[in-house]
């Protein structure tokens, strides 16, 4: 993204905001499978980063050593990825409707370089966060001061790995590092305060040296605030806990947890297609 | 009695120490090597690089999820991560995170495995990496070494530096006697070194066992069998050739590893000779057991795993060859 990059109105990001939750509809439809309703919760939280002024990136150098990173570490979530990367001019659009066809880079998951801009292997739950750090202090190493976004899910803050890194990235004085976490409130089997108690976030967070703050997840005006101000945050790292809505966009899928893995049917799909395109 | 007495070798200082040295001299000579550490520098020697170079140093604590996701973030900024720990708190801790952002993403880090096998000896089996050769076995793109001698672990640590890729490095705490002249041991990844001619049987090992491996070979000369003794220092990839000219010129191997059998290196070595030259085998290594505490060589002996082990095997291999002929 060129230096002179003006952020666009609110309202053009929500309306790519709904072509790429079109986007994940159809990819997950024509594949069969994968898991749209956890694409959809972050989806403005990509939108910001991305189209909002914050990431700084070149689509044609997707490698350039002083880009921002962002990591996907809610690897189920590649669908959203895929279709923002496209967006953003990393490959053609018309690639994301490979995903999960044999022989395609568009991998189920996200393998690291498997389409230009995919940073980090993720899929096991748990992982991108110390993916990160180590690009925070890689960067230090090599002098360059990019900054590091890693979006985690709700649900993978059950694992241990991510309080390591946690604990790691105060330590290490990661400022250049924000965290964003999808707290959409569930997780495959129910919801996350009946399967394993995530509650206090913000006080968690804190207590291992984080600056925390919370947003709504899909106010993309509200989430470039925030962002950029965690980014201002000095010795140490910073996480915003975004409120979202699992499924978010799409009336029945929003009331049902259970479409957490699963494409919908193409009568489902039609019904989706009706409502995103109505919006 | 110490390892390869009985072929006249002399003993050199403990591997880990002769890791240590040689991971600070990659240091020294390419500032893109950064090394992370689990808390346990002073047992792996990494911490030579700390008093050297502290700003490329990183200790992540007890924590080897987290360091080996450090380390391939380090990786993905064009550095070159070694990420130090006990081969099995690294291995058995850090398994998924060494196959997706290490192994899955084919990235450029190494990984130092110390204190494999069971010579660490009294800290007991729940320090000991006896499955680590067969964990990282189940990584497709893991280059995996195990040097035995210290001459060509100092040079499997530069060439793993030099190699673009993944890399696992075993090292053990035990000594190891010089094999190679110390200033320029043949070391290329993949190829296994003939250290001894024979025509009469193979013995092909790694690690701690290729100088039992030579004292056996010169036990078995007294007996007049002439034994061949292969030095496998790299696991994969495999050095198919050598093996398959082994199998076709001697007709008879025994293998020799500091690990289990399930999964280990004879298992890899027999899959080849099976499809291509069926000979007669023996396996030297442990079976389906956890050791206990004790001394090193001790355990050895209990475990089977030591020169007359190998000469046992060979005299079993060599009489099944001429039966067969």
């Amino acid at each position: 993204m060129p230096d002179s990059f003006q952020s666009p109105e609110i309202e053009s990001l929500e309306e790519l905001a709904r072509k790429i939750r079109i986007d994940i509809l159809e990819m997950t439809t024509m594949a069969g499978s994968g898991h749209p309703s956890s694409s959809w919760s972050p989806v403005e939280i990509l939108v910001a980063l991305f189209f909002g002024g914050i990431l700084n990136y070149k689509p044609d150098e997707p490698w350039w050593p002083q880009r921002d990173r962002f990591i996907m570490s809610k690897g189920h979530a590649a669908p959203l990825l895929y279709a923002v990367l496209a967006h953003a001019g990393y490959f053609e659009h018309d690639e994301i409707w490979r995903l999960r066809q044999i022989g395609s880079p568009v991998q189920g998951h996200p393998i690291q370089g498997c389409m230009p801009g995919v940073e980090a292997t993720t899929g096991s739950l748990g992982q991108g966060l110390s993916i990160g750090i180590g690009h925070v202090l890689g960067g230090r190493i090599n002098k360059l001061d990019y900054q590091v976004y890693v979006l985690l899910g709700d649900g993978e803050c059950e694992a241990g790995q991510i309080w390591e890194a946690a604990m790691a990235a105060a330590h290490f004085k990661c400022d250049r590092l924000t965290a964003i976490l999808d707290y959409n409130k569930f997780q495959e089997t129910g919801p996350i305060s009946r399967e394993m108690a995530l509650e206090p976030l913000v006080e968690k967070w804190q207590s291992f040296g984080w600056n925390a703050v919370e947003a709504d997840g899909h106010d993309i005006g509200d989430l470039i605030e925030k962002v950029k101000s965690a980014s201002s945050v000095r010795s140490k790292p910073s996480i915003i806990i975004a409120h979202t809505i699992k499924g978010k966009g799409v009336s029945f899928v929003e009331a049902d947890f259970t479409f957490h893995g699963r494409a919908l049917t193409p009568e489902q799909a039609e019904k989706a297609r009706e409502e995103l395109l109505c919006k | 009695m110490q390892i390869g007495e009985i072929a006249g070798l002399k003993i050199s200082k403990p591997m880990r120490d002769i890791f240590g040295e040689a991971l600070l001299q990659v240091c020294t000579e390419n500032p893109k090597v950064v090394v992370l550490d689990g808390d346990l520098g002073n047992s792996t020697k990494a911490e030579l690089v700390r008093k050297a170079f502290p700003e490329r140093f990183f200790n992540i604590g007890i924590a080897e999820s987290n360091l080996v996701g450090i380390g391939a973030g380090f990786a993905a900024c064009e550095l070159i991560p070694w990420i130090t720990s006990f081969s099995s708190f690294l291995l058995c801790n850090a398994y998924d995170q060494i196959r997706l952002s290490v192994a899955m993403s084919n990235i450029n880090a190494k990984i130092l495995g110390s204190h494999g096998g069971i010579t660490l000896g009294k800290d007991g089996p729940t320090q000991m990496g006896i499955e680590d050769i067969a964990l990282m076995g189940g990584m497709p793109t893991m280059v995996i070494l195990v040097p035995g001698d210290p001459a060509s672990m100092k040079a499997a640590v530069k060439a793993a530096t030099d190699h673009v890729g993944p890399v696992f490095l075993r090292s053990s705490r035990l000594a190891m006697p010089h094999i190679y002249p110390e200033d320029k041991p043949p070391f290329k990844i993949g190829t296994a070194n003939v250290i001894r001619q024979g025509e009469d049987l193979a013995i092909i090992a790694c690690g701690i066992m290729l100088g039992s491996a030579l004292d056996a070979a010169a036990i078995l000369e007294k007996e007049g069998i002439q034994a061949r003794v292969i030095d496998l220092h790299t696991i994969r990839p495999l050095d198919k050739e050598t093996i398959l000219q082994a199998a076709r010129e001697t007709g008879a191997i025994v293998t020799a590893e500091e690990h289990l059998l399930q999964g280990g290196v004879g298992s890899n070595i027999a899959r080849i000779v099976c499809e291509s030259h069926p000979v007669p085998m023996r396996f030297i290594g442990l079976e389906d057991v956890y050791v206990e505490s004790g001394d090193p060589f001790d355990l050895l002996d209990k475990y089977h795993l030591t020169a007359m082990d190998i000469v046992t095997a060979s005299r079993f291999v060599y009489a099944a060859k001429r039966s067969g002929e």
